[in-house]
């Protein structure tokens, strides 16, 4: 048998009982790579239940620096009984086995491609450590000091991350770090010279940060001057509203310590949606997060928002289905939903980050771009996204920069005002008029706000064609958000290219990794990963300077292509459905699979357009 | 469209305290049916804030879907307001509120809009205890959808359709008491007398004040067996304890006699003077309260007045700490902690 011999570069699952403790564990371990230098990407893959139930965290380790999922893993630590036949078969062969020998595997594990690796951790828990509370922690705990000298890891930076982790409290460090050293120790004893994987210090990371995403928009609302967030709680966004109070307890109190920031714990969505745009249509940065249910119940009003112009920012932290579908997995299958969520003619702008600091920036952007176009934006995150960790580029913000709340009269604007203002007049003809906040002047600027049935005025109407003004004002809105949208990130590999791809959000990294895995047996693809909808001019162009385009993303139906041909009036047959629909991250080889094949299938077209995009 | 108002306008309008007259404080024409119980109760609003001498464009109006919530586009016109969606104003006012705390808060919602649709978010607003003036115009049926009956119709009673109820009502009132108001109140329409100083003392209350009023549909409710008709309110109404609403700034005269009276000093320092009849209870207990509503319920009468006051409540506000300055004036300066901080932030992650 042929072991897995590989520097920095390998998959390794950790499979754990839920309400274990072993995340803290795991992320002990990620967080090791990542101080070692090396791009590491963690994905928690969690079941929707509290305790009891399989999880799995895997961990890419990618000197190479590609941080989607590869597929496949290569090491695993199996410690749950429940699905130690499942893990076992998994592994690629050549990989090893690693699980809790105090009870034995039965005579049908009988592989011979890989390598077992015995510990009996429950013995030696039971053996070692004296207060029975803490073994099921330690007992993981445990496992990453057998990873420290199995992978040939430096064990200070394990030390160094507990030490740190218990810095408040060095009495709790002190039963972790033994239980590391009882690791180690034990295997440096029992398997030496056994796993042909190792870990190095490298220098890929420099400067980078490892955070997960909703942390990284927490603070880009605290950043963005968002002052009110209504919410419910709902897996995977609820760690979005919790950063965002953490930190406005930190940075956001007044010198009599009460607080800058109403976070209020809505009765449902209904409620939390209403309550942003209660708060925006009064004059203060507002916002709610939520997940696809949630979006459900929130889309009545998105509809009174997107027709009474009243800005409000949604972040939607995509996942798999309805609340018994597969909630905590992630997907990208809100997309068309969101994009024309409500009744009647409704569009909407959205962003889709692609890491953590895009997480922080688009959020933080998505307030600036509310108020200037006075229209709900919704920024597509996601679980992946949302609550793994991932290396990215730390934050930053420019102390030059201003709040643009957008077209907004105050008391001396009214006062100066020499034209006839009316809510809905577009004096400027791009779309969007002046607003005014209740409060501000005795005399003037006051109106009801309603749906559409209003003339410039903001006065009552059911007036057809005041009503077809109204309606196609909105549409010259949108078009004035196209020039808004952030720019597409576009990779040109082939000058004179026939093949595109088109990707966003999480897909990002595991497409751009199937990009150079194609690359390498020759087929060459250009790139552009879409950032905002509604969608820029250059989409059109570089989907119309190729000949055929690959849409990749995380849904059945192909959600991102439909928004194009429909928005873009394009030929159907042009843009190809790359979907991956496991519930878990897109990797990069079922990616290189399928188009492979499906440039098996169908011969290139004979006459190719090529062209620069 | 129906106009009920006098369209003359006399130079010698009474002017209040801000110099204001009465039509400072009307809005646009209404167009509700002749008749119509909400119109009064848009013109009791107008005559509360006329006489009060609230500043008008210092009010926010906020309303839902119904004939009902049509009515903030009729009082009150230098006022910012919004129609929510149905049922959902209390979210709306919410929001709203903890943007600004600065303003007056007044939500117009019907009975449909919030005993059923909105239910989920009244009992929420009260228990949250929303600094704002919740006034529920209550004709016991869908007037806008044209008059199916409403969670608040009375078992028994019929609409112009002639099909008794069958289903239990719900009294937003006791439900108000139960979740935590601290000023409950109901009206009629057609007393006016009773209305607007109910209506005052709403107003400086601070936290959320309920003001329930019997508003008679007259195009789809007012049939002689509908509880909800004009002649059955006159005829059961039942009035707690008459009162006196003594606004801030008046001096209060002390010619009343030991024991007969209950004084409550509100928030902005005006003070409701009730004076003791045989019907009256102690109405700052919520025991006492719903023991009197549950009584009356019993006997088929309609129990009106102030029904509860608790003036010990924290708002919303002050449950979540914020700021004294309004939410909606902070600039970058107070909100955005700069690059230097986030620096910091991101060593965190390191
Ligand atoms: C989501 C939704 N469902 C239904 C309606 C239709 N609708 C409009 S008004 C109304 C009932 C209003 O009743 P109420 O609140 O009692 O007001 P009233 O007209 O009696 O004053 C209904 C069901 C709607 N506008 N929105
Ligand atoms: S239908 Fe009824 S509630 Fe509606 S305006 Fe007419 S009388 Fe009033
Ligand atoms: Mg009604």
């Amino acid at each position: 048998m042929k072991k897995l011999n590989r520097i920095n570069d390998f998959v390794i699952r950790f499979a754990n009982v839920n309400g274990s403790g072993s995340a803290s564990a795991n992320n002990l371990f990620a967080k090791a790579v990542f101080r070692l230098g090396v791009p590491v990407s963690p994905k928690n893959i969690f079941p929707s239940n509290i305790q009891g139930l399989p999880t799995w965290y895997e961990v890419r380790v990618c000197e190479k620096g590609y941080l989607g999922r590869r597929g496949g893993y290569d090491f695993i630590v199996a410690v749950n009984g429940q699905t130690l036949k499942k893990d076992y078969e998994g592994l690629e062969s050549g990989g090893y086995f690693f699980y809790d020998s105090t009870k034995s595997l039965t005579e049908d594990y009988t592989r011979k491609d890989i390598t077992l690796i015995r510990m009996p951790l429950t013995d030696i828990c039971n053996r070692e450590i004296d207060n029975p509370k803490l073994r099921p922690l330690l007992k993981n705990i445990i496992y990453v000091g057998a990873l420290a000298y199995l992978l040939d890891m430096d064990f200070s930076i394990l030390t160094d991350s507990i030490a740190k982790q218990f810095s408040k409290k060095p009495k709790l460090a002190e039963p972790n770090i033994r239980a590391l050293k009882l690791g180690r120790e034990y295997a440096s004893e029992h398997f030496a010279h056994t796993c042909e994987l190792s870990l190095k210090r490298s220098d890929k990371l420099a400067g980078h940060i490892l955070i997960d995403g909703n942390t990284a928009t927490g603070l880009g609302a605290l950043y963005g001057g968002a002052t009110v967030a209504g919410w419910y709680p709902i897996t995977p966004s609820t760690s979005v509203i919790e950063a965002f109070d953490k930190f406005t307890r930190q940075y956001r109190m007044d010198e009599s310590g009460k607080r800058k920031a109403a976070i209020i714990q809505a009765e449902d969505e209904l409620s939390a949606m209403g309550i942003a745009l209660g708060a925006a249509w009064n004059g203060a940065r507002a916002f709610t997060a939520t997940s696809g249910p949630g979006v459900s119940l929130m889309t009545e009003l998105l509809g009174l928002a997107y027709f009474s112009e009243i800005p409000v920012v949604l972040i939607n932290v995509q996942r798999a289905g309805p609340s018994t579908g597969m909630p905590t997995r992630t997907q990208q299958s809100d997309v068309l939903a969101c994009a024309y969520a409500s009744h009647g003619d409704t569009k909407h702008v959205l962003l889709f980050p692609c890491d953590p600091k895009e997480c922080f920036e688009m959020t933080a952007e998505s307030f600036d771009l509310a108020d200037r176009l006075q229209t709900p934006v919704i920024v597509m995150s996601d679980l992946d996204l949302g609550m793994n960790d991932h290396v990215s580029m730390p934050m930053e913000w420019d102390d030059a920069r201003r709040y643009d709340r957008g077209k907004v009269l105050d008391r001396a604007a009214l006062d100066s005002m020499v034209r006839d203002w009316g809510r809905y007049l577009d004096s400027d003809n791009d779309g969007i008029c002046y607003r005014t906040y209740p409060g501000t002047h005795p005399e003037k600027g006051a109106y009801f706000t309603r749906g559409s049935s209003h003339d410039e005025y903001a006065a009552y109407t059911e007036d057809t064609d005041a009503y077809k003004r109204c309606m196609e004002r909105l549409s010259q809105k949108f078009e004035t958000a196209r020039d808004l949208m952030p720019a597409s990130h576009i990779q040109i590999n082939a000058n004179a290219g026939t093949l595109g791809a088109v990707f966003y959000g999480t897909t990002t990294n595991a497409a751009n990794e199937a990009i150079e895995q194609l690359g390498e047996k020759g087929i060459v693809l250009n790139s552009l990963r879409v950032r905002g909808f509604p969608f820029k001019d250059e989409v059109r162009k570089f989907i119309n300077s190729h000949d055929q385009v690959f849409v990749i993303e995380q849904n059945r139906d192909g959600q991102m292509r439909t928004l194009l041909i429909t928005e873009l009036d394009l030929l159907p047959s042009k843009l190809i459905s790359i979907a991956h629909v496991a519930g878990t991250p897109i990797d990069a080889l079922s990616i290189t699979r399928s188009i492979e094949a499906l440039l098996i299938d169908k011969p290139k077209p004979e006459t190719p357009k090529g062209g620069a995009a | 469209m129906s106009s009920r108002r006098p369209v003359f306008r006399h130079p010698n309008l009474p002017k209040n305290d801000l110099g204001y007259t009465r039509r400072d404080y009307e809005g646009l024409d209404s167009t509700l049916c002749a008749g119509c119980g909400h119109d009064s109760i848009t013109n009791a609003i107008i005559q509360a804030c006329f006489e009060l001498s609230i500043e008008p464009h210092r009010v926010a109006k906020l309303s839902g879907i119904g004939c009902s919530s049509k009515s903030p586009a009729y009082f009150l016109g230098k006022s910012h307001g919004i129609n929510a969606v149905h049922g959902r104003m209390p979210s709306v006012a919410t929001g709203a509120n903890m943007a600004n705390k600065d303003l007056l808060y007044i939500g117009v919602s019907g009975d449909g809009d919030t005993a059923s649709i909105g239910m989920g978010q009244f009992v929420h607003i009260v228990r949250r205890n929303l600094n704002m003036v919740y006034i529920v115009m209550n004709n016991g049926c869908y007037g806008l959808t044209k008059g199916q009956d409403s969670a608040t119709a009375d078992k028994g009673s019929s609409s112009r359709k002639g099909r008794p109820n069958p289903f239990e009502a719900i009294d937003l009132c006791e439900t108000a008491v139960q979740t935590g108001a601290g000023f409950v109140a109901r009206g009629f329409s057609g007393d006016k007398e009773q209305l607007v100083p109910l209506l005052k003392a709403a107003m400086g209350h601070r936290g959320f004040a309920l003001v329930d009023v019997i508003s008679p549909c007259v195009t789809f409710n007012n049939t002689p067996a509908s509880t909800k008709s004009y002649h059955w309110a006159r005829d059961h109404m039942e009035a707690t304890a008459t009162f006196d609403f003594i606004p801030s700034r008046q001096e209060i005269t002390t010619d009343y006699v030991e024991g007969a009276t209950q004084n409550v000093t509100l928030h902005d320092g005006s003070v409701i003077r009730l004076h003791k009849t045989d019907n009256s209870f102690d109405v700052t207990q919520r025991w006492s309260s719903l023991e009197a509503m549950e009584q009356c319920r019993e006997k088929g009468q309609i129990l009106t007045g102030i029904l509860h006051v608790n003036e010990t409540l924290k708002d919303t506000h002050d449950i979540l700490e914020t700021t004294d300055k309004p939410l909606n004036t902070l600039t970058e300066k107070d909100l955005c902690p700069g690059n230097q901080v986030l620096t910091k932030i991101s060593e965190n992650y390191r």
